[in-house]
């Protein structure tokens, strides 16, 4: 047992923790749930978490391991949603199994986020730095305003689009109201559960973990860490850009699935698609450690999490948020506080009790 | 040995002071016992639309403060409670399912529009009785546990164009509204389609959205060469006040209509009250009408020592809900045995027996579908004051 998990590469231990927490905070969930400790406030707030942690994830692969800054992704994550909850809303009819239809909205959603990331990819990732953050956060802001005011509909004869209003579509009387502008789709089937984005969150954290060790992903960082010295030894800088920006779209996409999918109602607004939430989740990443993967989970669920269970403190709630923001800042990413968590860690503690008796190991 | 015992016991605690946490939020409910029906409420207190959240609480509060005062509801005090969803969706059932646990009977919420469709589902899918002060889309109501205090916005936006053509005031009608408010749109599209039905033109629509509402000389200069008679304003106070004033400083002179999002215009800092001289609104409270009723509640409301510039249209209509629920649990004989899916029930069949006299509208009922019936009112402003218009 002991020269097995010996032979493991350091990577691979250190991503089945990850792996391991996540399945175990599963657990602890579905235990409480099963067993009615649970409060219906932790109880809605669990598929909110995931993808929260999803769209941390997702973004730490274009900030921690692409080492550009983007302020768009909420844009890519309501571009998951809409193609999504319009996949959704059409084929209810259609296809009636809840197990057939959201996989398929997952697979949607994540496609037409990545076709995007993709067609935003190719003039962007020619900036670099603040010039690219900037451009992000343009496109995110555009997707959004589309998105929040456009209608579609559509009859026997074809689909319409109009930016105007929902008479200027002009359908026949079979017309079928899709998006309704401002209002967005108001019933969106509630397929999401919490199972369903536990492993959403599994799947996105172990595609992420392997492309960082994978030949790619090692690419990907080279250029992060010289770009010239990556482009001498002959590696297509776009290429890799591209496709670490795609994938980062992809998953956020998947977390604007989740998202739509858990409210059942849809609308692109300032508060759910706008720069705030693109801010808040590099806030997310930024705290976690960037290029940790485990510290995006878990600050994407203490972040998540911390306003909701400070309720109890009404107005002062928001207040109270950002003084711990502050102080968590602080202590994750101070050097002093750096070497207080070394010297405290549990890492070291346990590497202190395993030479305490290392006589009884050997054998 | 004995310091890493230490860090053990140090460990083991610090878990337990984390579990402690989360089991403490499971148990908030309970407490039947007591003789009160429990009244919870969501809406945004905090942030950019914190005003009509907080007129909703002020108004609600003052009518629980009058009822529990009276006797209460069937015998029982109402508790009252309001959570802030910053006029977010996903914070909205945030707010619901904290209220939940908090052991809700009755939800008056919520406040806008869009956290209401997320939390309509959610009561929906619990069989919670929900009555909106002041959430106006069309599909608010689309489950049958869902009630209306307010117009529906299409409802509003045909009974203007109804208006104008019926009292002639325009014939050619330009439009100004916000693209990206699905108040303001949902007004437009429904009075697009009453205003081709009276013969209405509509020479001019010009969209705005929340991104860029500041100057609007460009819309009103397109309103003005089209040769509007009349510009109808389907949007919130602070950006009419905008264009009215932009209108005066370029020298277009004409009828300006709006709806109850224009309440409250005269209150604006920094406006000039006489530039709204003559605007029409058609709003079911305003706070300087002459009857009784209006008389009564604005008396009460300022002698509760609540903030004056909050006093609208919303805090009215949360006055309102809170006695509508009365009427209702009464009609129904609401008790405090019954949970909240039995309250639901009973509520659900009483609500189109009623018939209610409230400051936004008297002898109101309601449909089954859950929209209120009751009359439209008009007023207009003359010498810097509110008055009714027939």
């Amino acid at each position: 047992m002991k020269t097995k998990s010996r032979r493991l590469g350091k990577n691979t231990k250190n991503d089945l923790i990850t792996y391991g927490i996540v399945i175990a905070a599963f657990v602890v969930a579905e235990v409480m749930q099963a067993t009615g400790s649970m409060s219906s406030l932790l109880r809605g707030l669990l598929v909110p978490l995931c993808m929260y942690s999803i769209l941390a994830v997702s973004l730490n692969l274009t900030v921690g391991v692409l080492g550009e800054l983007s302020l768009g992704h909420a844009g890519f994550m309501c571009i998951g949603a809409y193609a999504s909850s319009i996949f959704s809303v059409c084929t209810r009819e259609t296809i009636t199994e809840v197990w057939i239809r959201f996989p398929l909205a997952i697979l949607v959603g994540g496609i037409f986020a990545a076709i995007f990331g993709f067609l935003i990819g190719i003039p962007v990732l020619r900036l670099k730095g603040d010039y690219l953050a900037i451009v992000t956060l343009a496109f995110g802001e555009i997707i959004k305003n589309i998105l929040g005011s456009v209608y579609v509909g559509y009859d026997a004869n074809g689909v319409y689009v109009s930016l105007e209003s929902e008479s200027s579509l002009a359908m026949g009387a079979d017309g079928t109201l899709l998006i309704n502008g401002p209002l967005g789709l108001s019933d969106v089937p509630l397929d999401a559960n919490f199972i369903i984005a536990t492993v959403l969150l599994l799947l996105t954290l172990f595609v992420v973990l392997n492309f960082m060790n994978s030949r790619s992903g090692r690419a990907v960082m080279s250029i992060r860490d010289n770009r010239i010295a990556a482009e001498s030894v002959g590696i297509n800088i776009t290429k890799y850009k591209l496709i670490a920006f795609t994938l980062s779209a992809f998953f956020a996409g998947i977390a604007g699935v989740l998202y739509s999918h858990n409210l059942g109602y849809l609308a692109a607004k300032s508060s759910n698609f706008g720069y705030n939430q693109s801010i808040m989740i590099l806030v997310f990443v930024v705290l976690g450690g960037i290029g940790k993967m485990r510290g995006s989970v878990i600050a994407a669920c203490i972040l998540t999490a911390l306003p909701e269970l400070l309720r109890e403190l009404n107005d002062y709630r928001m207040l109270i948020y950002a003084i711990a923001l502050i102080i968590m800042m602080i202590a994750t990413a101070s050097p002093k506080a750096n070497a207080f968590w070394e010297a405290h860690s549990l890492k070291k503690f346990i590497s202190a009790k395993k030479e305490n008796k290392p006589a009884k190991e050997v054998q | 040995m004995k310091k890493s015992m230490k860090k053990i016991l140090a460990v083991v605690l610090a878990l337990t002071v984390v579990l402690a946490c989360f089991a403490a939020c499971g148990k908030n409910d309970g407490g039947e016992t007591d003789n009160v029906i429990k009244i919870g409420s969501i809406g945004p207190l905090t942030g950019d639309n914190a005003v009509y959240g907080t007129a909703v609480r002020n108004g609600a509060e003052l009518a629980v403060k009058e009822i529990n005062a009276a006797g209460g509801i069937n015998g029982m005090q109402i508790e009252f409670k309001m959570e802030d969803d910053v006029c977010d969706a996903e914070k909205s059932v945030n707010a619901y399912n904290n209220l939940i646990d908090w052991g809700m009977d009755i939800l008056v919420g919520t406040v806008t529009t869009g956290a209401c469709l997320a939390v309509a589902k959610k009561t929906a899918a619990d069989n919670i009785f929900q009555l909106t002060p002041s959430a106006s889309g069309d599909d608010v109501v689309s489950s049958d546990n869902c009630f209306q205090v307010c117009f529906t916005n299409s409802n509003q936006g045909s009974a203007s164009a109804d208006y104008i053509a019926d009292n002639a005031l325009a014939k050619k009608v330009a439009v100004i509204y916000d693209s990206s408010s699905d108040y303001s749109a949902g007004i437009y599209n429904s009075f697009k389609a009453e205003a081709a039905v009276k013969g209405l033109e509509i020479v001019a629509a010009e969209a705005f959205t929340a991104d860029s509402k500041t100057d609007f000389t460009s819309q009103l200069s397109k309103a003005k060469n089209a040769g509007a008679e009349l510009v109808f304003l389907p949007i919130y106070a602070a950006e009419a006040a905008s264009i009215l004033k932009q209108a005066n400083d370029m020298g277009f002179k004409t009828q300006f209509f709006g709806c109850d999002g224009l309440d409250g215009m005269l209150d604006i800092d920094g406006f000039d009250g006489k530039l709204a001289e003559g605007t029409m609104l058609l709003t079911p409270f305003a706070k300087n009408a002459s009857d009784d009723t209006t008389k009564k509640f604005v008396a009460a409301y300022e002698a509760a020592g609540y903030a004056d510039d909050e006093l609208n249209q919303f805090a009215a209509d949360a006055y309102d809900a809170i006695y509508i629920i009365k009427a209702a649990a009464e009609k129904a004989g609401v008790t405090k045995e019954m949970s909240a899916s039995e309250i639901c029930d009973a509520l659900k069949g009483a609500m189109t027996q009623i018939s209610v006299d409230g400051v936004t509208g008297s002898a109101m009922s309601w449909k089954a579908t859950g929209e209120v019936n009751k009359g439209p009112k008009a007023v207009k402003i003359v010498n810097g004051a509110y008055s009714a218009m027939e």
